[in-house]
């Protein structure tokens, strides 16, 4: 059996490493055009902030991949042809395969305003892009980070981390409105402001101005403002090219069935290009999540080397730090669209945004915030920020879908802990069930 | 008898290898967790540093009974 893996994320990896579980014996290709391989690319934020270096982003798993006997090969996939199973590299080579998985990934939504490509405007898609970043950051440099979501917040606590003065720019009134709402989003701003960041909300930009290099930017209103570095995080979108070419079925993502198969025979999908049928909501799902790339490249490793093995959605959650506040967003938060993004950012899944009719709850002490939705009769999403004491038993609860009929009423009424509501159910619950 | 282990909650996960990287004894954390293994590594002082560097909570502290391990094992 000939297996190639085109893409070298995670998603691509775990395929790997599935593959191997079944089959010892077949010959894997792994293609990518990232020049550093696999890396964790989430971990870009923490070597912008300076808290790791780019040594720290490659996993040590380089041994378990000599192991697994992996053809490695750095290159940009031209086309595939599906009739001869044959895929072709834009320098000449060319591959067979009997199983070919797509894991191509996402990239940045590029600016399209006038001088976007001059130097100093920077994105942070790959481990050269952070570089590039800090290599023009620091004192006395000063950077506009215009986008929302996950990726544009870590952009900034990186520039600041590196004494750069930041302007950040919302299009709408708020940060992320699309996920969190106005008390969180407000929370992150005043911390923002704390470490001396300018927000500047209702700021549409419309051009950047320089002679080769940056200097300024000016928006929609007339306002401008002199900066050297222009950071942009406005969405991602997945690279579909090589699908489109091969005559695969795409929306927003290559369409996957649940176990990870396209509509070309032998042809898979896996991670932030896939958009993968959910049963549970009769959706196919576009997430831009590691977690989840992880999964669907194992299960489409599982299938390729012939284990019949389907892809559940778990309820998608994501871990990430907001102005130092750890930050948990499980299940469906929000609704509406973030004008700061087109379409989905990195770090965010659709289903986040899936809020059927819920009740919102939400309690606050010191700068730790908890917000639930409640629905009929199970916890449908949470927001837990600061203290993570709750998070995990959230999770559980919000995946499992645990009848919380017993304190509906007592967490809906006001005054109550809530904190120590669920904390208890949940200990309750789970000493009930164990076994 | 009671003792306690790193244990990881791999979905929270990103393989940034801040856990790694402030390992007083140089454990590398992070396979474990890629592993979902708890550290029971030998060494393991439990000191609570990777715990409180992750920056996305995956690793706590917990405490197993090993007297009950002991007798269902």
């Amino acid at each position: 059996m000939k297996y190639v893996v085109i893409g070298t994320g995670v998603a691509g990896i775990a395929a790997i490493e599935a593959i191997r579980t079944i089959d010892t014996l077949g010959a894997i290709t792994l293609i990518g055009d990232d020049p550093h391989g696999y890396y964790s690319r989430p971990g870009l934020a923490y070597y912008l902030s300076g808290e790791i270096n780019d040594k720290l982003l490659f996993p040590q798993i380089a041994d378990e991949f000599r192991k697994f006997h992996v053809n490695s090969v750095k290159g940009l996939v031209a086309r595939i042809t599906p009739a001869s199973h044959s895929i072709y590299l834009q320098n000449g080579s060319s591959f067979e395969y009997d199983r070919l998985l797509l894991a191509t990934g996402a990239h940045a939504t590029a600016l399209s305003v006038p001088g976007a490509k001059l130097s100093g405007v920077v994105k942070l898609d790959h481990l050269e892009d952070a570089r590039r970043i800090l290599k023009l950051a620091g004192r006395g440099k000063t950077a506009v980070v215009v986008g929302g979501g996950i990726t544009a917040l870590e952009i900034v606590e990186g520039l600041i981390a590196r004494g750069a003065k930041v302007h950040y720019l919302l299009r709408g009134n708020r940060y992320w409105s699309n996920v969190l709402d106005e008390d969180e989003s407000h929370l992150v701003e005043n911390r923002l402001k704390e470490e001396g960041v300018e927000i500047h909300t209702h700021a549409e930009l419309k051009e950047i101005q320089g002679r080769g290099h940056v200097q300024a930017i000016r928006l929609v209103d007339g306002r401008a403002l002199r900066c050297d570095i222009v950071a942009y995080a406005i969405g991602v979108v997945p690279r579909l090219e090589l699908a489109q070419q091969a005559g695969l079925v795409i929306e927003r993502g290559i369409l996957a069935d649940q176990f990870m198969h396209t509509n070309v025979p032998d042809i898979y999908a896996a991670g932030d290009a896939a958009q993968v049928y959910d049963p549970r909501s009769g959706h196919s799902i576009l997430d831009s999540l590691w977690g989840t790339a992880r999964d669907q490249g194992r299960i489409a490793g599982l299938n390729m080397a012939g284990k019949k093995a389907a892809y559940i959605k778990s309820v998608p959650s994501n871990v990430t730090r907001l102005t130092g506040l750890t930050t948990t967003i499980i299940g469906a938060v929000g609704k509406g669209r973030d004008e700061d993004v087109v379409g989905i950012a990195r770090g965010d899944s659709e289903s986040w945004r899936e809020l059927p009719d819920a009740l919102a709850i939400q309690t606050a002490f010191d700068i730790n915030h908890v917000r639930l939705l409640v629905g009929e009769r199970t916890l449908l999403g949470a927001v837990v920020m600061g203290d993570q004491l709750l998070s995990l038993p959230l999770e559980k609860m919000i995946a499992g879908e645990v009848d919380i009929s017993p304190i509906r009423s007592q967490l809906l009424a006001s005054g109550e802990d809530i904190a120590e509501l669920i904390s208890g159910y949940w200990l309750k619950w789970k000493k009930l069930h164990a076994s | 008898m009671a003792s306690g282990y790193v244990v990881p909650e791999p979905a929270r996960c990103v393989q940034c290898g801040i856990c790694s990287y402030y390992c007083p004894v140089g454990i590398d954390v992070r396979v474990h967790v890629w592993r979902n293994e708890a550290i029971t590594h030998s060494v393991c002082l439990t000191c609570g540093e990777c715990v409180v560097r992750c920056p996305r909570g995956v690793l706590r502290y917990e405490q197993t009974d090993l007297f009950i391990k002991a007798r269902s094992g």
